[in-house]
């Protein structure tokens, strides 16, 4: 990290509600440094590679293509800028679209000014975001009956000490609440959640697409 | 959605990832096979006497495209921002461009050429024309199938509705294709009929006019049978505008009036959490949830357990799940025993939130819940506080589960609910889905 850890990070915002950016930058304006924002795909993109904030607080709804569009795009030619994704949706596929795309966590709206500007600081730090519910969908979506016959498969399945720890996170434990639990230390937990988000990002096998299908979805 | 009825998995034809017409790719999704084996098996088919073109060329007239198929089946909200453009298409398949298809329907006019001489019976005077009224018609056709994507009958002015397919995609590219498919034809027509002058009439003349038959029916064929199609469409696209209608209506009913309530109570900040709480629940579950959550399942009644603590203490009470089961009696005893706990931690604890979670196996049933309050010393309740020991500890070991609490003063309380060995052998959640409505 080029930024001491004391120092206001730098973030844009991306909704295209204007009330609720306004209310974002109401509740973290002090602790952060809002540099930008956007109202749709094209303007974001823009903004982004513009301004190059650390991260990017972004929702999943937006007219133009949506979150992961904005992510996949600024990821392609910017790797470095981090995405935190921000949704009123409850439509899991939304949420872990918008992390397949390369976003590295999920909070929904609900949630509180100083939960948002602790999200943003683990996410500059290169940390990943798991809500209780966003643990949820991924259990949900890796939750498939085993397929015997393919030993591929196997890679991209989640082990059971990063299943433990989504399994803790989905229960409303906090990453310290996690690690004191399965005596690891707090860097192990962040480690677990950073492998799981991978293979989320890298999965596209047999349980993602079995998911998807059960759900119509393709 | 409630209404439209649900289509049984329809043969489309594909309007992406498609080669010529798209029929091979929507063949190979309706059966699940690679498109390239259909293909190939078109190909083959072609061999045989051209069987496999004639095929093509039926199934292509037939099949809708997928565009005039594809329906709303998913909550209102995740289809507003799908129609909105606000969702990231899934997957989508490789779109070949129209190079490739050009240079298969050469190909095949290529083949086509060099297969009819061998052909023996026809004549080269019959041949050319017919070769350029097939020009023609293809060209005709091919312009009434792209715009068949867009949907014309709410546009398009009654009168020359007929028309319309081949006029409305609009530009001069489309009045020129289909000027130059009709010249064709035309040009076509002449030609046999004045080369057929010169020969024997029966030989020349007879087929010259069995083209042009089969060339009307060919353009007003494919036009009849959308026609067919397109009102199924309409239909559709009622119903769809009735699905609009209710939402209005209830957004009237639920936010409009929760809205107004909220104004009248502003002084009580209480009440205001709990009304906004209870509306965006109410329209989560309206927008975004599953429509099977109507029936009785452990996650349709776990929610609805959590809305009533929310309604009636205030605290927010997040649920996650994982997974889901039909309710039995043991089900029932959990989520009996978990709204016990949440109502518990929303009366003593103190916390602005609780946590649910919940998840199915296939042999077990687990549910959490947790708050993060002020917690207490279990081994400190006195005998006389029956809640916890009748209402939770009891009612679980009855069918035949287990519960215990976690807590410790200022670390909050946890209460996990077990049921082990549950009927293995039983239905899956997708079936036993079915076995639970038949029950309740």
């Amino acid at each position: 990290m080029s930024t001491s850890p004391d120092s206001r990070r730098r973030i844009v915002l991306v909704d295209d509600h204007a009330m609720f950016r306004t209310g974002v930058r109401t509740e973290i304006g002090a602790a952060v440094d809002i540099v930008g924002e956007a109202g749709d795909v094209d303007q974001a993109v823009k903004v982004i590679l513009e301004t190059k904030p650390e991260v990017v607080l972004l929702d999943v709804h937006l007219p133009g293509g949506g979150g992961a569009e904005v992510a996949r795009r600024v990821l392609a030619t910017e790797p470095d800028v981090r995405f935190l994704a921000l949704s009123v949706s409850d439509a899991p596929e939304d949420v872990i679209g918008v992390i397949r795309a390369g976003a590295r966590g999920y909070v929904t709206k609900t949630i509180t000014g100083e939960e948002i500007v602790d999200g943003v600081r683990r996410i500059a730090d290169g940390d990943a975001v798991f809500s209780p519910r966003l643990a949820g969908f991924v259990l949900d979506a890796f939750a498939g009956a085993v397929d015997p016959g393919s030993i591929d498969e196997e890679l991209d399945r989640l082990t059971q000490r990063e299943r433990e720890v989504l399994r803790l996170i989905a229960r409303g434990y906090a990453y310290k609440e996690v690690a004191k639990e399965l005596f690891i230390s707090v860097k192990t937990v962040e480690t677990h959640v950073s492998s799981v988000l991978r293979k989320l990002q890298l999965s596209n096998r047999y349980e993602l697409t079995r998911w998807a299908t059960d759900r119509r979805l393709v | 959605m409630a209404g439209v009825p649900d289509a049984p998995p329809r043969c489309v034809r594909r309007t992406d990832g498609k080669v010529m017409g798209g029929v091979a790719g929507g063949l190979a999704d309706h059966l699940g096979l690679l498109p390239i084996h259909v293909r190939l098996g078109f190909i083959g088919l072609a061999m045989m006497g051209g069987f496999g073109l004639l095929l093509y060329a039926a199934l292509w007239v037939v099949l809708p495209q997928d565009t005039a198929v594809r329906t709303g089946e998913q909550p209102a909200g995740v289809e507003a921002a799908t129609r909105q453009g606000k969702r990231t298409e899934g997957p989508r398949r490789h779109r070949v461009q129209d190079a490739g298809q050009l240079v298969s329907i050469a190909v095949l006019a290529i083949g086509v050429i060099a297969l009819f001489p061998h052909l023996g019976g026809v004549s080269t005077k019959v041949f050319w024309p017919l070769l350029v009224g097939g020009g023609g018609l293809a060209l005709l056709w091919r312009q009434a199938d792209e715009s068949q994507r867009v949907r014309w009958t709410s546009s398009a002015p009654t009168k020359l509705r007929w028309l319309w397919p081949l006029f409305m995609t609009g530009g001069w590219v489309t009045v020129l294709r289909t000027g130059v498919g009709l010249l064709l034809v035309v040009v076509a027509l002449t030609w046999g009929v004045s080369s057929a002058a010169g020969m024997d009439a029966v030989n020349a003349g007879l087929p010259v006019l069995l083209g042009a038959v089969i060339g009307l029916v060919l353009i007003a064929g494919p036009w009849m049978w959308r026609m067919v199609g397109d009102l199924s469409e309409e239909r559709r696209e009622r119903i769809r505008s009735q699905e609009r209608a209710d939402m209005a209506a209830h957004l009237h009913d639920s936010v409009l009036q929760t809205l107004a309530l909220i104004q009248k109570q502003a002084h009580d900040q209480r009440a205001v959490v709990r009304l906004a709480r209870s509306q965006e629940r109410d329209l989560r579950q309206w927008l975004y949830g599953d429509q099977e959550d109507a029936d009785a399942t452990l996650r349709s009644e776990l929610r609805r357990a959590a809305a009533e603590v929310e309604d009636n203490h205030g605290v927010p009470v997040e649920v996650v799940m994982v997974g889901d089961a039909p309710l039995d009696p043991a089900l029932t005893a959990v989520v009996r025993a978990a709204g016990e706990a949440m109502v518990n931690a929303a009366k003593h604890s103190g916390a602005p939130r609780i946590d649910v979670y919940a998840e199915v196996e296939d042999d077990r049933v687990e549910v959490y819940v947790r708050d993060r309050g002020v917690g207490f010393d279990p081994d400190r309740v006195g005998e006389d506080r029956l809640g916890v020991r009748r209402s939770i500890y009891e009612r679980m070991e009855r069918h035949g589960g287990r519960a215990q609490v976690r807590s410790g003063p200022g670390e909050g309380t946890e209460v996990r609910l077990v049921v082990d060995d549950r009927d293995v052998h039983g239905p899956s959640p997708g079936e036993g889905r079915a076995r639970g409505r038949v029950r309740t």
